[in-house]
């Protein structure tokens, strides 16, 4: 027989171990995530430098009435979020479920929003290959800013939809009283990937939206 | 470490501040600042950032060596765009 509590995994000395473990394993991730977009932004960061006034002119043809709205859904999530990975800590099992729900939902609400966007960017014509048509001068550089809006709010976009789906299976887990508040720690790891996701908007929202003044 | 348990009034607190920062920062961009308004989006931004990773995400909580972890991914990050932009900025 083990002479340990079967609560934490037998690799583990004690409870506090393992979950200072699991944690460091998310920021691991997470550090890998940062140079993930980072390289993005970083052709971002070159093509804003080398083309100011292409991108300045692309970005004004994106819908602030889109982002904002979006940044303070993903803002609202991540507040249902900490309150949820409270919950558990606290083994409410109820209240933590339906603020996994919330947060989820507003993650759908996100994607929802950004998929009219995306309708009417198709509409405006600001596709790069597909639907692309640009009247002002440099249009290449002008089509360069929407490559890199389509592959980093896409790639946001992805992000979510995986912490949605993670989120409602750790709202199932939490309604089966899978997640006691010993136990908590999956949901402080699911929180910490979701405000990640956040922060990655966070910055989105202002490089691609807000170039210049409007 | 024991994790800590953060008061309710903390994360509101903190939500509130978020949401106030959101609003300057779409309010600025509508005010001719010139060079400043790229300086004034990216401060807030990373004021929000600091406040999710310190609190929503409970680093300020967490054990030190978290703060390497978490340190580390911004630091190479930060080398990236110095190093790359060292190049591109000084070429004649």
């Amino acid at each position: 027989m083990p002479d340990h509590s079967p609560v934490h995994a037998h690799q583990f000395e004690t409870l506090e171990q393992q979950h200072d473990a699991d944690t460091m394993g998310m920021w691991t991730f997470l550090a890998t995530e940062v140079l993930f977009f980072g390289g993005l932004i970083m052709c971002y960061t070159f093509g804003r430098f080398s083309y100011p006034q292409a991108f300045e002119a692309a970005s004004h043809r994106l819908y602030v009435g889109y982002g904002g709205p979006n940044t303070a859904i993903l803002l609202c999530s991540s507040f249902t979020m900490a309150l949820a990975a409270r919950a558990a800590q606290l083994g409410r099992k109820r209240k933590a479920t339906a603020l996994l729900i919330l947060t989820a939902l507003f993650g759908v609400g996100f994607l929802i929003v950004k998929g009219f966007e995306y309708h009417t960017d198709y509409l405006e014509e600001l596709v790069p290959r597909f639907r692309f048509h640009w009247d002002g001068p440099e249009a290449a550089h002008a089509e360069l800013f929407f490559w890199l809006y389509f592959v980093l709010t896409g790639l946001h976009a992805m992000h979510v939809t995986i912490g949605v789906v993670i989120l409602m299976i750790v709202a199932v887990l939490s309604w089966r009283g899978r997640i006691t508040a010993e136990k908590y720690v999956t949901v402080e790891i699911i929180g910490l990937y979701w405000h990640f996701v956040d922060i990655v908007w966070v910055f989105l929202f202002p490089l691609l939206y807000l170039i210049g003044h409007r | 470490m024991p994790h800590t348990i953060v008061p309710t009034k903390t994360y509101v607190a903190i939500f509130v501040s978020l949401m106030a920062l959101l609003a300057i920062t779409v309010g600025l961009a509508y005010v001719d600042l010139g060079e400043f308004n790229f300086a004034a989006a990216m401060t807030i931004s990373v004021a929000k950032a600091v406040l999710i990773v310190a609190f929503f995400m409970h680093l300020r909580y967490g054990q030190r060596l978290t703060w390497v972890f978490a340190g580390a991914g911004f630091f190479w990050l930060a080398i990236m765009l110095t190093l790359v932009m060292c190049d591109y900025a000084t070429r004649p």
